[in-house]
């Protein structure tokens, strides 16, 4: 589904990312780990197509077609679906308004019906309970003065409602308690399926004790260092980073 | 991120939809300003003496008058002896008595602007008293709102018909002295609106006038008078649009409302004037005076605008609360972009006892707009236990427009109490790239926030206004991406 090979990437003249490979199969769950400042969430925004993340070298295909030649939302349309690391405010944006606003233009966008009203309510109502999401955040400012846990689970719930192909979780798991924690990953196992693709970009070992990854794999400056299985993740929360980085430069 | 920046700013380069000159001869006066002129504007409204009189007293006193210098705007200085102060579409006989008498290129018009004069606006409940350049085409269900004692017609009909209300209330809220704009108002105008509500009359329909500017040089003069006596109701619908034009066109209207006890008064505005080109040539010069005086105990004004247009705005619809428990409202939109200017806001007098206002402003400059927030909230010494609350929000898009906001208190009366919350914020790249990844393009994006940051005001207008503005504003702030 997702191949991206020897990825160089600029922003503001620093390379970030030098040279990064990696194969995400359809319905498989990578776990991308790795130390503050090594590229996770640079490698999420350039698979999103932020601006002023510059591509020097290499390419990204999704499903065979070149992806760094799509706009932002053409990538959503796609199936492309990025929950922020730090999720933003939109005040005086509804927060249900802005859920129908983006499943129709992501419905649109794959020449689907857009869907009316009814069938949308009915839906939101089941996604958002699906996540444990309160309903009174529904009528609320997009994510404006959200605690972060309720952050998170609004990520989730527009995850939900969006159906990606491929979703990428950017540290959903940061900051939030061992409840919320469980609520997040049994949203994101709900929608594990054949034919959707996770990559879950995590700091640290405990989500996976939710979420069990298919693949694990070690970023460190810029490049995918290591790749293994679940396993490597205990071995990564037993010996630390450090261990990995050592073997890398031996 | 320059990149970026610039595709922000095409955004914001939308096209003036309305921009086209329709070909209606008119009669137009040569350029110039001096007593000939107004005698011959009063001749050809076969004007009473004592309307003349007015006119001439409102003439000697602007002689006397200096431009205001103090608003937060640049623009060349006005040569008022470069405008022509009359200009009236042709007509056959006596002016149209029916709509298949309107000159249909006229009728085009509107229906370019997406104003249906016809049948539709009849259905929707909606009476039209159209003014194109300086008089009244076309005025519909003026019967069925006679039927109710509602009168709705021109300032120069009026003069005729109802001289005894005029003279009573012209003048009597914004006088001939009053500034520099409402003087030469009061000289020169052209024509207008005069509504008065019978006591206890609940007005059956929302009151709506369509202003068009469209002779090369004419200045627009109009004068609008809304009477509501005792326990009567109106809203009311202004919305202005105008065709493409290269030279600056000056626009001083004033708007008078009068609501005597228990009376209320909406007024609402959407205002689309040619704003100028992307360099800053051209566009209206929009110098308003409108104000309101809550003269009877228990009155209610309340004052809700949406201002894309124009090259220079400069407006404070206001309300004197004059009679005890009156309420002042005021809700605004105002949007600069390209080189557009805007100094605006509102006053409220506090005068009675227990009296109630709320300002809510949403300022929002793109590109080089200037956006500037100017209100005075006064406390008088005998308005015991009077209330204002003022809401005065500012965005940014862009990184060279500017947002100011100048409020003015003063209290009198220490039993009052005045609240001022005040707030500016930017539309992030962070927030555009969050709606793009949910599908959102980047317009939607930007005009779903947009929207979102003017939706109390929006809510306070009415239905079928609230869709057009938003409309308005959406085209106003999109543009062709990247
Ligand atoms: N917008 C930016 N401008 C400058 N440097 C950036 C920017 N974004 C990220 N970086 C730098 O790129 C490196 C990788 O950051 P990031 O991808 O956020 O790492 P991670 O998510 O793995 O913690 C860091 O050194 C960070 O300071
Ligand atoms: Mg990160």
């Amino acid at each position: 589904m997702l191949s991206i090979n020897n990825l160089h990437v600029e922003v503001e003249g620093k390379e970030i990312l030098k040279g990064l490979n990696l194969e995400v199969g359809t319905g498989e769950v990578h776990a991308i780990m790795g130390p503050n400042g090594s590229g996770k969430s640079t490698l999420s925004y350039v698979l999103a197509g932020r601006d002023g993340y510059e591509v020097t070298q290499g390419e990204i295909l999704f499903d065979g077609k070149n992806l760094l030649e799509m706009e932002p939302e053409e990538r959503a349309w796609a199936g492309i679906f990025l929950a922020l690391q730090y999720p933003v405010e939109l005040p005086g944006v509804n927060n249900m308004n802005f859920l129908r606003e983006s499943l129709n233009a992501v419905r649109k966008g794959r020449g689907e019906q857009e869907l009316d009203a009814v069938a949308f309510m009915k839906l939101v109502r089941e996604k958002a309970a699906s996540v444990k999401l309160d309903e009174k955040l529904l009528k609320r400012s997009v994510n404006a003065g959200f605690s972060g846990g309720e952050k998170k689970r609004n990520e989730i719930l527009q995850m939900a409602m969006l159906e990606p192909r491929l979703a990428i979780l950017d540290e959903t798991d940061s900051g939030l308690d061992i409840d919320a924690l469980r609520i997040v990953a049994e949203g994101v196992n709900l929608l594990r399926s054949a034919e959707r693709s996770i990559i879950m970009i995590t700091h640290y070992q405990r989500l996976l004790d939710y979420i069990e990854p298919d693949f694990v794999h070690v970023l460190a400056d810029g490049r995918i260092i290591r790749s293994g299985g679940k396993e490597l993740a205990l071995e990564l929360e037993d010996k630390g980073y450090a261990w990995v980085l050592e073997e890398n430069a031996a | 991120m320059s990149a970026k920046q610039d595709s922000v700013d095409d955004l914001v380069k939308a096209g003036y939809e309305h921009g086209f000159v329709s070909q209606v001869a008119s009669d137009t006066l040569p350029p110039g300003l001096n007593e000939d002129t107004i005698r011959f504007i009063s001749g050809k409204k076969k004007e009473p003496q004592w309307m003349l009189d007015y006119r001439l007293k409102a003439y000697r006193h602007w002689l006397e008058m200096n431009e205001p210098d103090w608003a937060h705007l640049r623009y060349d200085p006005i040569d008022f002896q470069e405008i022509s102060y009359f200009s009236a579409p042709k007509k056959a006989g006596d002016g149209p008595q029916s709509l298949d008498e309107v000159d249909p290129e006229l009728l085009a018009t509107y229906e370019k602007l997406g104003i249906p004069l016809e049948e539709q606006k009849a259905l929707a409940g909606v009476a039209v008293d159209a003014v194109f350049d300086s008089v009244s085409v076309a005025t519909t269900f003026r019967k069925q709102l006679a039927d109710v004692g509602v009168i709705f017609c021109s300032i120069s009909e009026a003069v005729h018909e109802y001289p005894e209300l005029i003279k009573e209330y012209l003048g009597s809220v914004v006088p001939h002295t009053d500034n520099y704009f409402a003087a030469l108002n009061a000289a020169v105008f052209s024509d207008g609106t005069f509504v008065y509500i019978p006591e206890g009359v609940r007005c059956p329909m929302e009151l709506s006038t369509y202003f068009r500017i469209n002779e090369a040089k004419t200045g627009q003069f109009e004068r609008t008078l809304i009477v509501a006596d005792k326990g009567s109701f109106v809203s009311y619908l202004e919305g202005c649009t105008a065709p493409m034009r290269d030279e600056n066109q000056l626009h001083a209207a004033v708007v008078e409302l009068v609501a005597l006890e228990d009376a209320k008064i909406k007024y609402s505005t959407v205002q689309n004037w040619y704003p100028g080109d992307e360099n800053g040539v051209g566009g209206i010069y929009n110098f308003v005076t409108k104000r309101g005086d809550c003269r009877g105990d228990r009155s209610h004004i309340s004052w809700t605008q949406v201002e894309t247009g124009s090259a220079i705005t400069w407006k404070y619809p206001s309300c004197i609360l004059r009679g005890d428990d009156s309420v002042g409202e005021f809700y605004s939109v105002a949007v600069t972009r390209g080189h557009q200017q805007a100094d605006t806001g509102t006053k409220m007098y506090h005068m009675g006892r227990n009296t109630r206002s709320t300002i809510v402003s949403k300022g929002i400059s793109a590109a080089h707009g200037q956006n500037a927030y100017r209100g005075l909230v006064r406390m008088g010494v005998k308005a015991e236990n009077a209330r204002n609350h003022t809401q005065c929000d500012s965005l940014l898009i862009g990184d060279q427009c500017g947002a100011h906001t100048f409020p003015y208190i003063e209290v009198r009366n220490p039993t009052a109490k005045v609240e001022h919350e005040a707030t500016t914020s930017k539309i992030s790249e962070d927030q555009l790239f969050y709606c793009r990844q949910r599908g959102l393009k980047e317009e939607d994006a930007v005009s779903m926030i947009v929207n979102g940051f003017c939706k109390e005001v929006f809510n306070e207008l009415p239905m079928e206004f609230a869709v057009e503005a938003r409309k308005l504003l959406n085209i106003t702030l999109e543009g062709a991406v990247g």
